[in-house]
């Protein structure tokens, strides 16, 4: 597994638009560590393009989140339930 | 089955679950098949290649769950347990079709290899966007989580490839845990990361595409 790391770790200057948004996960879910996540932080801050993109992810998570469930049909359920009282009383 | 982790805790009420599923209590029974159905043929999906073999499938778990749920030690949680049962269940039903693919090449397939988040045509050569993205949120709400807008979404998830698309389904459709994926999936936890990150990126990108397509 590369490359974002590769290409960013140790890197005095700010973080690139294409590097950044490599990084967006790890920032959501709070895995970056104080460092990497400050340059993020600075990004954003500059620049209105990946303050953009951000958006559209954290929509994206919102409208995914939207979808309905696909759900096991009623029969199988029902024949789930009957298994069930069968197993009670046996 | 095995069940690890010493310092594993149960979760509030689970004790109570397990309790009532052994006194033949049919409600609890049909909450927890209404609760964790939907996730289980989500991941049964991933070993077999019809909606109705993983409905066997998951049938077939839970009769496996009444079977041994008597020998249940709450050392891992319930709901972890069961998809130990469902996974094995689907393993082996796949492997009858004999179209089961190892699962670490299945992780391998989605999770290596470089895989940008962004065609690397939207970049100009110093990593800048060539043209900024336009907010989503700026568009009305009824467009945003309006029909097609989450038609186009399913779509892109349909399409992503089989852990890809277990992971999003799991965290964004079902909002499980990063921790309940893992442990139900079997990943590592950067694993993990990089399949959710891979299947969101491509999920924006058909978004994009359909809500730039039509005079946004």
């Amino acid at each position: 597994m590369t490359t974002i790391w590769q290409r960013i770790r140790g890197k005095p200057r700010g973080l690139t638009c294409i590097e950044l948004v490599e990084l967006v996960t790890d920032w959501f879910e709070g895995n970056l560590d104080d460092e990497t996540r400050a340059r993020v932080e600075r990004h954003l801050a500059g620049c209105d393009a990946c303050t953009a993109y951000i958006d559209q992810m954290r929509v994206t998570i919102t409208v995914v989140g939207r979808i309905g469930v696909d759900d096991l049909s009623d029969a199988a359920k029902a024949e789930l339930l009957h298994a069930f009282r069968d197993w009670a009383h046996s | 089955m095995e069940e690890t982790t010493d310092s594993y805790t149960a979760p509030a009420g689970q004790d109570e679950v397990v309790a009532a599923l052994r006194a033949g209590d049919e409600a609890t029974f049909a909450a927890l098949v209404d609760e964790l159905g939907p996730s289980m043929l989500r991941v049964a999906l991933m070993y077999v290649s019809t909606r109705a073999i993983a409905e066997d499938v998951v049938q077939e778990a839970w009769l496996g769950v009444l079977a041994g749920i008597g020998r249940f030690e709450g050392r891992s949680s319930l709901k972890t347990w069961i998809f130990r049962i469902l996974t094995n269940r689907a393993k082996t039903r796949g492997e009858r079709e004999s179209r089961s693919i190892p699962f670490s090449a299945l992780v391998a397939a989605d999770a290596d290899g470089d895989e940008p988040a962004v065609d690397p045509d939207r970049f100009v050569v110093d990593g800048a966007w060539r043209s900024a993205p336009d907010m989503f949120s700026s568009l009305p709400e009824s467009r945003l989580l309006g029909k097609e807008t989450l038609r186009v979404a399913q779509s892109a998830i349909d399409a992503l490839p089989a852990m890809q698309r277990a992971v999003i389904t799991l965290r964004d459709v079902e909002g499980w845990s990063s921790e309940d994926v893992r442990n139900v999936l079997d990943l590592s936890e950067s694993n993990q990361r990089v399949l959710l990150h891979r299947a969101r990126s491509k999920v924006r990108q058909a978004l994009e595409t359909y809500l730039q397509g039509e005079g946004t």
